[in-house]
């Protein structure tokens, strides 16, 4: 039986490191790491077949997070199921950090692509796919885009792409929170109808609120009963989740909060006490 | 042809020497290496035909992979694949592989250390009458400014043959550009090639004539121009462009004092540009630096053309004079 009480702590928890490590890198990305909470926790804690202590383990299952921008959920995540140190985090884009702006493979564990550069994610998630069925292999393969990232032509010829190739072990998530840097999705370069979209590009569509960690559950789920096509999942979700002057607002894309007063009333408002500082010397249960 | 080195073992009759062209060699090399080695799949870009990946798809049909003309796609799907532990062996034009699809190369392939090989064909002008669109130029400084790049630019069918053997064996991501038309075949199978160190094809110390590709046969010409002038050229098969074996072309500074590059692509950023930079750092020399220079190509037959925009054995001896 899920815990889904732990499971929302656990949300809870993530958005917490989130906001911690970004105010101490004093740059980074929050609205679209806290809009992408459930959709990660769930994955991780209820779907994805890993092993954080061999992450090359050959019958895991592939994540690959193509909105390299919100690394910072990914980290945490990572930490939070150990594959590596919770005290890494506290390094996030420093020099000579194991963790840097951007996802690099080569220097976290955890970490499939070198992503970041919008539009590629997908491709790279759909070639291990392709790799699976080749070698008769029932590895799973997830996709987590963002909705800006849509404007992307690539992600639209890897979608032609795994459609044509029938692959039913590819699940992608878009982050359907309608904002990208200049605002809103629909003023900026509209997507929608962005399910009919995908529905024509022959993928299976399930259309959830990604901010709910029962909804993507299932939705995962349900994917994994596919076959012959691959899923879309567009999880529609609040960019900046959590934190009462982030929700909903484009000008949270990039920047981070800052240290002291700012970083404080975030976590207030998740409903942590302690100052923030504190929470790095702790482990990832205290909740003070 | 005198002076021609015999370590070199070059074919025996060097004045009319069979012609391949260079994609051929990739497509024997592509079934060569699918034979040998499971983990090997080939991309396509529905070129299969044209780049003679074609031949892996009528042989070994599950080994080969189309997407259609999405190259962005096809590098990405590359490097999905390799991450899961294949050899994948991406073919299609160069001007699309390094062009349209240069930030999945850089990002995803060359940053995240993905085992992508890369098969480009149709490079050099010598497409001929497709024209300026499809002459892939500039894809050598495109390639060989990216770290953890090997590009190699063999001389001939049966070097392109060896390089795609080497890279199926080498991990880390290859770039081999040959061309459509057919090309004199100079080497042999015992011919050494070792990716990063050139060979030296004839002997001189009067001007050193460093190529690649199909000007290293039109260098043995301009060599045997200017030795009935007597002037003794050395011929330096420079077929790996990244890393560059920096001691033989020193050495052949040296001991010649001047050099002539000679490729099929622009002037600025190839193979002049990569010796240049070595030379004028450890041991400044007059060169010349014969390519297309700085406009782009047209339509036209390979030998037309090839005479048009300079890049024939006639030309390299002319420059090679001017350092006399």
């Amino acid at each position: 039986m899920r815990d889904w009480a732990e499971l929302e702590e656990t949300c809870r928890k993530i958005r917490r490191d989130i906001l911690v490590m970004l105010a101490e890198a004093g740059s980074g990305h929050p609205g679209g790491s806290l809009s992408a909470v459930e959709i990660l926790v769930a994955l991780y804690w209820n779907i994805l077949r890993d092993n954080p202590v061999e992450p090359e383990w050959e019958d895991r299952d592939y994540f690959v997070l193509s909105k390299g921008h919100a690394c910072p959920v990914l980290y945490a995540v990572l930490a939070a199921r150990g594959y590596f140190d919770r005290n890494e985090l506290w390094t996030l884009r420093k020099l000579d950090s194991m963790l840097q702006g951007h996802p690099h493979r080569i220097d976290t564990p955890g970490v499939e692509f070198s992503t970041g550069s919008l539009g590629q994610g997908l491709g790279l998630a759909s070639g291990v796919a392709m790799a699976m069925k080749r070698l008769g292999k029932p590895n799973q393969v997830y996709c987590l885009m963002g909705d800006g990232e849509q404007n992307e032509g690539s992600i639209w010829e890897a979608g032609m792409t795994a459609a044509h190739y029938d692959l039913d072990n590819l699940c992608g998530v878009v982050d359907r929170n309608y904002l990208m840097i200049d605002g809103n999705t629909e003023d900026v370069m509209a997507l929608d109808p962005l399910d009919e979209k995908w529905r024509a590009f022959g993928w299976n569509v399930i259309k959830v609120d990604g901010n709910d960690l029962k909804q993507m559950t299932y939705a995962y789920e349900r994917a994994l009963l596919e076959k012959g096509r691959p899923t879309m999942i567009i999880a529609g979700t609040v960019k900046g989740r959590g934190v009462s002057y982030m929700e909903n607002l484009a000008g949270w894309h990039g920047k981070a909060p800052a240290k002291g007063e700012q970083v404080q009333q975030a976590l207030t408002d998740l409903g942590f006490q302690a100052p923030w500082e504190e929470y790095k010397e702790h482990k990832f249960d205290w909740v003070a | 042809m005198p002076g021609v080195c015999k370590e070199a073992k070059l074919v025996k009759d060097t004045e009319s020497p069979e012609k391949v062209p260079g994609r051929d060699g990739y497509g024997h090399g592509l079934l060569k290496v699918c034979e040998n080695d499971r983990r090997v799949v080939v991309c396509e870009a529905d070129l299969a035909d044209s780049t003679r990946s074609g031949w892996v798809r009528d042989k070994y049909p599950d080994r080969f992979f189309d997407f259609g003309i999405s190259e962005q796609d096809m590098v990405a799907q590359a490097g999905g694949m390799a991450r899961a532990g294949l050899v994948p062996f991406v073919s299609t034009f160069g001007i699309f592989i390094t062009g349209r699809a240069w930030d999945q190369l850089r990002t995803s392939i060359c940053y995240g250390e993905l085992n992508v090989k890369f098969g480009a064909s149709h490079c050099g002008i010598s497409v001929g009458p497709d024209g300026a669109t499809h002459q892939t130029l500039e894809d050598v400084p495109l390639t060989r400014v990216l770290p953890n790049m090997t590009v190699v630019v063999p001389c001939d069918a049966v070097e392109v043959e060896k390089a795609v053997v080497w890279a199926a064996g080498h991990v880390g991501p290859v770039y081999i550009r040959f061309g459509r038309a057919a090309e004199a075949v100079i080497t042999t199978e015992e011919t050494p090639f070792e990716v990063g160190r050139t060979e030296v094809f004839r002997d001189g110390d009067d001007v050193s004539l460093v190529a690649c590709g199909s000007m290293v046969y039109e260098s043995f010409l301009a060599a045997e121009e200017l030795s009935a002038e007597g002037v003794e050229a050395r011929v330096i098969n420079c077929h790996t462009i990244k890393p560059l074996d920096v001691d033989t072309l020193e050495t052949a500074a040296r001991e010649c004092g001047a050099i002539v590059t000679a490729e099929e692509g622009q002037v600025y950023g190839g193979l002049g540009g990569a010796v240049a930079e070595v030379l004028s750092q450890r041991c400044p020399v007059p060169m010349r630096i014969v390519g297309v220079p700085d406009v782009f190509g047209e339509s036209g037959a390979p030998g037309e053309l090839l005479a048009k925009y300079g890049l024939t054995a006639g030309n390299i001896a002319a420059k090679a004079r001017e350092l006399l």
